[in-house]
């Protein structure tokens, strides 16, 4: 900070991840605005406190334990460094009780990359939160918030985000813009509670055929996944590092040039990433509408899946490769939610196993075919990029830390009666009580108003 | 005497780093958040699950829950 130069330049990075920050609010406000909108209206002030509330609840956490987590699990611990590989002092300096996190002149970009990541970990829980609407319980939903925000998400981006993560060096494994790391393991997440925590009453007919639960306002739906676009621009420069020289990064990296890059320090550009992220959305929309004949909730969910199924190498993809990619995944993506809804009984509110989930995954086996070979770190004795590594880490993501730890803690929720609300009140509805309060008090007003008539 | 470490600006700011108060009690203040944090757990569980016993008491009735079952 003591040239102009340097100066100009921490100071840039501080205000970009700031302005990333800014940005991925739209992404949870769009996340409930659509999950508001496909609720039923004697659900929906519910359902809106239920996302809401895990703001609140993942950012402590995410002081508590989640940062630490994301720095001190890089290498297993136990698989290619221990606890704090590769370097201890970060996740030292990431525990809540440490002078690293309070403010301090001589650090001025902890605090905005902190709050980078934890409006990832908001995103994660809340992609959750709108498959499994209008029957779990709010504190059961809250404590798989804080699973996926402060813990399983954690430990996903240290072993596979990070440029020090074990996935990274013994696989090979490149998800740029967590294709995996926020989109598959949320998809697995919300899959593991849906299969113990059950459809809604009247989802499924005798024969087995499901009925659509229709949303009280499509139309806010809509411009929920619109924000949600909105917010991803954030969410997608959020992921890069915006200035950086190669006696930085350390690695092998030539000359001194400086660059962006990918959080493993692999260079790029914003430009690659703006072309791409419009090439796939627009592959997605364009499957979304067709496979869907025209539905809106489709086409819209089409774009948000053509984004995350190229999202793991829109680093590196030419625009028409993320165009294809993007469609494909949606094509697939659609045909499977309703394959496991018919096949399993699931029901997925919004979509967002299939969105999230399949889209994600499939979004990180193709990159392992269409990079294959490129490297994926810039340091010495990383695996380059392969299908099988890409196979294995999309099991990691999808199943290992989204499915299975969801299904643990459902089954122990559901055991204690603290996984879904009793039957009674979902007949009813979440607000039928304070509907009956506030009419009362409306009506309470009208009359003491006509008493003064 | 400031409850920072700064008790004056007369100084090069490349030798200031911490400048919250309270620095050496970063433990203590953790404890006490976390202590917060579950007990609102412990708190919204009850008031959740009263919530719903005295709905249920309340609405529970065959001609209650036939009006909710009407409503989208």
């Amino acid at each position: 900070m003591d040239t102009d130069v340097g100066a100009l330049t921490i100071i840039f990075t501080e205000f970009y991840y700031w302005i990333t920050i800014a940005l991925m609010f739209l992404i949870h406000i769009g996340f409930c605005m659509y999950e508001v909108g496909a609720s039923r209206r004697k659900n929906h002030m519910h359902t809106l406190m239920k996302n809401s509330m895990l703001i609140p609840l993942v950012t402590i956490t995410w002081f508590f334990f989640g940062w630490w987590i994301y720095w001190a699990f890089a290498g297993g611990p136990g698989i290619t460094g221990g606890i704090g590989h590769p370097d201890a002092s970060f996740a030292e300096a990431a525990t809540p009780w440490s002078e690293g996190m309070g403010p301090r002149l001589d650090d001025r970009i902890q605090g905005v990359f902190w709050g980078a990541f934890l409006l990832f970990a908001w995103t994660a829980a809340s992609i959750v939160s709108g498959a499994v609407i209008e029957r779990i319980r709010s504190f059961a939903f809250w404590m798989f918030a804080i699973m996926i925000g402060s813990v399983t998400w954690s430990i996903d981006a240290a072993w596979g985000w990070s440029y020090g993560g074990w996935m990274v060096e013994i696989l090979g494994y490149h998800d740029a813009y967590a294709s995996g790391v926020i989109h598959a393991i949320a998809g697995g997440t919300a899959l593991g509670i849906l299969f113990v925590l059950g459809p809604r009453l009247g989802k499924f007919r005798d024969d087995g055929t499901a009925r659509e639960i229709l949303p009280h306002n499509p139309w806010l739906v809509c411009i929920g996944l619109f924000l949600i676009y909105t917010g991803f621009w954030g969410f997608y420069v959020a992921c890069n590092v915006p200035i950086i020289g190669p006696d930085a990064i350390g690695g092998q990296i030539a000359g001194t040039t400086f660059t962006a890059t990918t959080i493993y320090l692999t260079p790029t550009t914003l430009g690659a990433i703006t072309v791409n992220f419009l090439m796939s959305l627009s592959g997605g929309m364009l499957v979304g509408y067709m496979v869907s004949k025209g539905d809106a909730f489709w086409t819209y969910s089409g774009g948000l899946a053509g984004i995350i199924t190229a999202s793991a190498g829109n680093d590196l993809y030419h625009p028409i490769q993320a165009l294809v990619i993007g469609g494909l995944g949606t094509y697939l993506m659609y045909k499977l939610h309703f394959w496991v809804e018919r096949k399993f009984k699931i029901d997925d509110a919004v979509g967002a196993v299939a969105v999230h989930g399949y889209a994600g995954f499939i979004g990180v086996v193709i990159a392992g075919f269409v990079l294959w070979g490129h490297p994926s770190s810039p340091y010495e004795g990383f695996a380059p990029i392969t299908p099988w590594g890409q196979f294995a880490g999309a099991i990691i993501m999808f199943w290992v830390l989204g499915f299975f730890p969801a299904w643990v803690l459902a089954k122990i929720l559901a055991s204690m009666n603290l996984l879904r609300i009793p039957r009674e009140i979902e007949l009813l509805g979440l607000d039928f009580a304070s509907d009956r309060d506030r009419e009362a008090a409306r009506a309470d007003v009208i009359a003491a108003k006509r008493a003064m008539v | 005497m400031s409850t920072t470490p700064i008790d004056t600006w007369a100084v090069d700011l490349a030798e200031v780093t911490l400048i919250y108060p309270w620095v050496g009690f970063e433990g203590a203040m953790t404890v006490f958040a976390v202590v917060l944090w579950l007990g609102w757990h412990v708190w919204q569980v009850k008031f959740e699950n009263q919530t719903y016993a005295d709905e249920i008491a309340k609405y529970g009735t065959d001609e209650h829950l036939s009006k909710g079952a009407e409503e989208h």
